[in-house]
């Protein structure tokens, strides 16, 4: 039997829906024991979602006299504490924009084997699955030691309920925040979206959109579908979108449940990012556009007329 | 006269020197006589003297004097733009066009940019293949000064690994005021070699920089954290700062350029030669597979209206993905 730790991801003090599929990934074959660790002096808010997937620990970890908050260098000299208080053997943890921060950080720390970035894990064998190149290759990574670290790609392995009455307890860490860094000031971005990676589905727009004000029909359909807003890299370098939202090999890497390309003429460095997409829709008016040669459904058509058309036909439900 | 080449010499020499007041020769430059000092917390005797060899500067600067050391870790990857073939369990074909890790590129650039304003010296790092020498140059040949290059015989390495063997050169080499990377590889992505350098040099880290300024001794930072959202981060130096897109506009090499960066100073080594010991623990490639492109589209025909309806239909019924 294996202790395995799981960082959770909070936002407004709601267990983030993208954990949920890193505790099932946890869970193994079962017959481990899970800790759900949260930044948290009172991790009690975070117990019933978190019980719903089978952890059995919820663990409120915190620094002494500190806010943890403060400083990622306290977060994650905390974390490392608590893993290794906890005797926990592989922590596992989401691949976005926190945890690639933190379990880096856990990792560099207790100079443990991480993996980032993982669709698949096989705790028996100690392997992962994982991309390279982007989407271009599958890669299996063998892990050797008795400590290691694990980031989950969002959306890449699916939430499998698993019930149980979890119990909630607090580790308070001595650690000291070294001083050395600071967080000033935290700026909004100009969209309200969720991080495009945690996105479960992604309506993207190419170059031909033409201007920032055009990109408001995807925001629109974006709505009514519950998804989130990506571009192409040709439309960000024009100005047309902002880079946090670039999909691609040089953009995020994405695998949403449905990816919906508009005007999009499928690059390789383009397809890198969202190739392992679930599904994914191109909407080109090229019916010889290269993006048809590798995708699910194709819609031959101008964009600013299937978009809004797309928008209405989800509006009536 | 006390001659020294190394800190470990140096510090045998120097407890003798705290007490006899002695002239020392410094094969070394200043500032790593005078960031040694400080390291260890010696005071200089009054009139004990030091000789920096050639500059023949007589005791220690201070350190606002003294040239910066901005280190730039550069990976050899390939292009983008090419498709990549798998060959073998866990290798690919290699003949493809290389270049400059994308996110590398933003990292050198900064550190041109600084030492344009600041002076000092940038210094190029690279682990890899045999053939990664011709990304060094590159690197040379948009700003570099001088390049180190530790050669491998593998593509895919462990990273603690590459960390160790970064860590190792730059000691040797010098004392970092900054070490610029990428925020990630576009190869084995594994987002994590300037965390581990971070740790081993005990220097605050900011990844996914999207702007960069410095004042006073301190770096002020803007960390992307997605949603468009981004932190702005104070650290204190020496850090390190890992680049994304957006952080700047790279300069392209000329034939000037790249005719000088021949010239530029590569020091080479091999891994296996740097008594490197990562341990037993590790993440290595066990198999490398190819990744299919999904096959020809299901193509939807009529009105914008009619597709509209037709494609919601399928997403719904036929994929399960609404
Ligand atoms: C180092 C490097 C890294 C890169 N990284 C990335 C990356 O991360 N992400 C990325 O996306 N790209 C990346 N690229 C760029 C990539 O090679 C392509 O240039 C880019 O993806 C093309 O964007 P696009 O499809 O929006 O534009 P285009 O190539 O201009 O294609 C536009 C498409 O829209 C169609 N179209 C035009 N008008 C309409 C309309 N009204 N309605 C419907 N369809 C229409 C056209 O038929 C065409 O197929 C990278 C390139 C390099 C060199």
């Amino acid at each position: 039997m294996a202790n395995i730790g799981v960082l959770i991801e909070t936002s407004d003090n709601e267990v983030k829906k993208a954990n949920f599929g890193v505790i099932s990934a946890a869970r193994g074959e079962g017959g481990n024991e899970i800790f759900g660790l949260v930044l948290s002096s009172d991790a009690a808010p975070c117990k019933e979602a978190a019980q719903e997937y089978g952890v059995q620990k919820v663990v409120g970890v915190s620094a002494e006299g500190a806010d943890i908050g403060s400083s990622p260098d306290l977060q994650a000299s905390a974390l490392a504490d608590a893993t290794e208080h906890l005797g926990i053997d592989v922590l596992f943890g989401l691949s976005s924009a926190q945890g690639k921060d933190l379990l880096a950080r856990v990792a560099a720390i207790l100079n443990a084997p991480l993996v980032m970035d993982c669709v698949g894990v096989n705790l028996t064998e100690n392997t992962v699955t994982k991309f390279h190149f982007a989407g271009k290759t599958y890669a299996s990574i063998k892990v050797t030691g008795n400590r290691w670290v694990c980031g989950i790609r969002p959306n890449a392995i699916e939430a499998r309920p698993a019930p149980c009455e979890a119990e909630v307890i607090s580790h308070q860490s001595a650690v000291q925040d070294p001083g050395r860094m600071k967080i000033r000031e935290i700026k909004k971005g100009d969209s309200e979206q969720v991080d495009l990676t945690e996105a479960e589905i992604i309506i993207s727009g190419g170059n031909p959109m033409a201007s920032a004000e055009n990109f408001k029909i995807l925001y629109d359909c974006a709505e009514v579908l519950g998804a989130a807003v990506g571009a192409s890299r040709s439309a960000v370098d024009a100005g047309f979108a902002p880079h946090a939202i670039q999909v691609g090999q040089t953009g995020k890497t994405v695998s949403p449940k449905l990816y919906i390309a508009c005007g999009i003429s499928g690059a390789i460095q383009h397809f890198a990012g969202m190739k392992t997409s679930k599904t994914i829709v191109g909407i080109n008016k090229d019916a010889e556009a290269p993006i048809f040669n590798k995708c699910d459904y194709g819609v031959v058509g101008d964009l600013f007329e299937v978009v809004p058309a797309l928008t209405e036909v989800l509006k009536r439900g | 006269m006390h001659l020294f080449k190394n800190t470990d010499k140096c510090q045998a020499l120097f407890k003798n020197v705290h007490t006899n007041p002695a002239d020392i020769l410094c094969k070394k430059s200043l500032k790593t006589f005078s960031s040694f000092i400080k390291l260890e917390s010696f005071k200089l005797a009054t009139d004990c003297r030091v000789i920096i060899e050639k500059s023949y500067k007589l005791e220690n600067k201070p350190k606002k004097d003294v040239d910066m050391q901005i280190y730039v870790c550069v990976k050899h990857v390939p292009d983008t733009a090419v498709n990549i073939k798998v060959t073998g369990k866990d290798s690919f074909d290699e003949s493809v066009d290389f270049v400059i890790n994308p996110y590398d590129e933003y990292a050198i650039e900064q550190a041109v940019q600084i030492r344009e304003k600041e002076g000092g010296e940038v210094i190029i790092v690279t682990v890899g293949k045999e053939a990664a020498l011709k990304t060094v140059r590159s690197a040379l040949a948009v700003g570099g000064d001088r390049g180190i290059f530790v050669k491998t015989d593998a593509h895919f390495l462990d990273s603690t690994l590459v960390s160790q063997a970064i860590k190792k050169v730059i000691e040797d080499d010098g004392t970092p005021d900054m070490i610029f990377t990428g925020k990630q590889s576009v190869d084995a992505e594994g987002m994590q070699v300037h965390y581990r350098l971070a740790a081993g040099f005990d220097m605050p880290i900011a990844s996914d920089v999207a702007a960069f300024s410095m004042s006073d001794g301190k770096v002020t930072v803007e960390r992307e954290v997605g949603g468009g959202t981004r932190e702005v981060i104070e650290m204190s130096l020496p850090c390190v700062v890992a680049a994304t897109k957006g952080l700047n506009e790279p300069r392209y090499a000329n034939i000037p350029s790249i005719m000088k960066a021949k010239k530029k100073k590569v020091a080479q080594f091999d891994i296996a030669d740097m008594g490197l010991d990562s341990g037993s623990d590790g993440a290595e490639l066990n198999e490398l597979r190819p990744f299919p492109d999904k096959g020809k589209a299901k193509m939807i025909e009529g009105t914008p209206a009619e597709m509209a309806e037709e494609l919601v239909k399928l997403l719904k019924d036929e994929a399960k993905a609404l």
